[in-house]
């Protein structure tokens, strides 16, 4: 499991998570969801030590964050990140490749190469692989830093926003391969998600965070409700029930016409320079 | 290594050669045939390790700073080397300066100025400075203050040492430092070494922080040995030839644009090669068959130059 003690984070003198205290089941679909700000990318990215860890401690099956060697740790959990931009000019192929670099270190095995293979078939890219990434649909791209991630072959996936442009066979096809991952071969996923009902549909668990802090988690029954969804997003959000699990409905409110913009949250609000 | 990259290292190859046997026998004969080979074999090598040297640095340069229009000279890493050299003729005298070997005092100069350019390019190019146009600014700026650093010093030195300074402080591919050639080669063929065997980790590295940390990529460590090696391979050529600004550039975008492969196992060889069949065949077209020593500094020059022009206008700076 993932084991997250006293995490805070400043950017300058602006506060962004609030000692931090966090379990992460192993075996699991974590779902993190909340308002845009509340720290869920920084949050995943501390975890993922793509940002120096400033106070706190964030441990992963047992290795400690802070001490692990960066090789090792790449070993054990596969990250993508909300915006990722690759500078340089790749075929699909080589992009999923790259997820085995923790394996090879650049002398890829008949091994690598399989998983590679996998990856591109699980993520419908095969059509796609000789072809560059700056030539292909902003969906198809995200499907092919997907498939990276999955090549890693790592005990632990830490996706942010990974639905975003995908489209609703994609998504719905992503979360199903996510659930698979897990039932099938006892992986553990964390995933940003901002429609709150694919988190319904497929997540164990469920983290809310609001303005740096942790406000509800649980599974989806207890934290997909009326009462926590509308303070979480300050909007009325209503919940209905579909297949004995919760359904959010918050396109319905027509009388909503000419809303003001939710509130800023606590993060919006610090100056930050 | 697939077999179009295979086949354009080998063109690349052959193209080198060629050149280099023009240049070595175009109209030999005659009496001190010996004495005028030794004397073309020397050019010869100082044209291939500079040129290699220079399409190799540029290539580095670019993935580190993960930028296609950047070049070392451009951020001023050879107005960096001729700064050092200033200050060191002005803090030992000319006569002290001649005084000192050779090759001990290029190594020397070689081993400062790696760390000089890992720690001031490192840092400049570290979190978050990763855009463009400031960076080109701040190594513009930096270039012209190490310019005036070395024009003051020299200015304040007497005649004899402003001379010295003189000699290394523009580009000329007709006069070779020969007494360096043999450091500089064995600095070169080091520094070629290493950036292959980093190859692998330099095509993580381009793929940006992010992924390359995710991947377990050592970042900051790599940028800063690639950039310690970067300013190895700039002092090489500046010893060698003087600083030269744009040649860079055009090697890094021709080898970019012919390379089959984005990996640098194939980069910096196609590079490397480039550079060097450029430099070569350059020269003999303008000191032989021309009959103008002085002539193809100024034309690559140029060359890079527009090159970057189009760069800039073409709006292809990634
Ligand atoms: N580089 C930065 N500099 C300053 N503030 C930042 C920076 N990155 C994030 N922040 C601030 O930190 C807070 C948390 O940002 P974060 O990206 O973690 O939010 P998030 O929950 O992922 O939001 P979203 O749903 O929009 O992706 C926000 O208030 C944001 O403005
Ligand atoms: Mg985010």
């Amino acid at each position: 499991m993932i084991r997250i003690n006293g995490l805070s984070h400043h950017i300058g003198p602006a506060p962004i998570l609030h000692d931090i205290n966090l379990t992460l089941p192993r075996g699991k679909l974590v779902a993190l969801i909340g308002p845009n700000g509340a720290g869920k990318s920084t949050l995943l990215r501390l975890i993922a030590r793509l940002e120096p860890l400033q106070r706190g401690r964030v441990e992963i099956d047992g290795l400690d964050l802070a001490s692990t060697p960066t090789e090792r740790l790449a070993l054990a959990m596969a990250v993508m990140g909300q915006q990722t931009q690759i500078a340089s000019r790749l075929r699909v192929a080589e992009l999923v490749g790259f997820g085995r670099w923790p394996h090879h270190q650049g002398r890829p095995r008949p091994a690598d190469r399989e998983a590679v293979e996998n990856a591109l078939e699980a993520f419908g890219l095969g059509p796609l692989r000789h072809r560059f990434l700056d030539e292909i649909s902003g969906g198809q791209a995200q499907r092919a830093h997907l498939a990276m991630t999955f090549a890693q072959g790592t005990d632990w996936l830490l996706l942010d926003e990974p639905l975003n442009n995908l489209d609703m066979a994609h998504s719905r096809a992503l979360m199903a391969r996510l659930a698979e991952l897990v039932r099938g071969s006892g992986r553990s996923v964390v995933t940003v998600v901002h429609e709150v009902n694919y988190a319904a549909a497929w997540a164990d668990h469920i983290v809310a965070m609001k303005g740096g802090r942790i406000v509800a988690e649980g599974p989806a029954d207890t934290v997909l409700t009326e009462q926590v969804l509308s303070d979480l997003y300050d909007t009325p959000i209503e919940v209905s029930r579909h297949d004995s699990r919760p359904l959010v409905l918050h396109h319905h409110w027509h009388d909503q016409l000419g809303a003001p913009y939710p509130k800023a949250s606590d993060a919006d609000r610090f100056p930050l320079h | 290594m697939d077999r179009t990259a295979a086949t354009l290292i080998a063109a690349l190859m052959a193209l080198l050669a060629a050149a280099s046997l023009v240049w070595m026998f175009q109209g030999i004969g005659g009496g001190n045939r010996a004495f005028i080979l030794h004397l073309r074999a020397t050019k010869l090598a100082g044209l291939v390790v500079v040129g290699a040297a220079v399409g190799i640095a540029t290539v580095l340069f670019q993935t580190v700073a993960a930028n296609r229009v950047l070049t070392p000279s451009i951020m001023g890493f050879d107005a960096l080397y001729v700064l050092l050299q200033t200050g060191l003729v002005a803090a030992l005298g000319v006569a002290g300066f001649a005084a000192l070997p050779v090759a001990a005092k290029f190594l020397a100069e070689v081993a400062a100025m790696s760390l000089l350019a890992g720690l001031l390019f490192g840092t400049l190019l570290g979190r978050g400075a990763r855009d463009i146009p400031r960076t080109i600014l701040t190594g513009v700026i930096l270039g012209v203050l190490f310019r005036s650093l070395s024009t003051f010093l020299a200015r304040i030195m007497d005649p004899n040492a402003f001379a010295v300074v003189q000699s290394v402080s523009f580009a000329s591919f007709g006069s070779i430092d020969a007494a360096l050639l043999p450091m500089a080669a064995l600095i070169m063929a080091g520094c070629v070494a290493g950036a292959l065997w980093l190859a692998p980790r330099l095509d993580v590295l381009a793929l940006g922080r992010e992924v390359a940390t995710s991947l377990g990529l050592r970042f900051d460590r790599l940028v800063l040995v690639t950039l310690g090696l970067v300013g190895m391979l700039v002092s090489v050529s500046t010893a060698l030839v003087g600083p030269v600004a744009f040649f860079g550039l055009l090697v890094a975008g021709l080898a970019h644009g012919l390379s089959p492969s984005a990996r640098h196992a194939v980069l910096l060889p196609v590079a490397g090669l480039i550079g060097a069949a450029i430099l070569v065949a350059g020269q003999t077209l303008f000191e032989r068959l021309m009959g103008q020593t002085g002539t193809l500094s100024v034309v690559v020059e140029f060359a890079g130059g527009l090159f970057f022009l189009f760069l800039l206008l073409k709006g292809r700076v990634r």
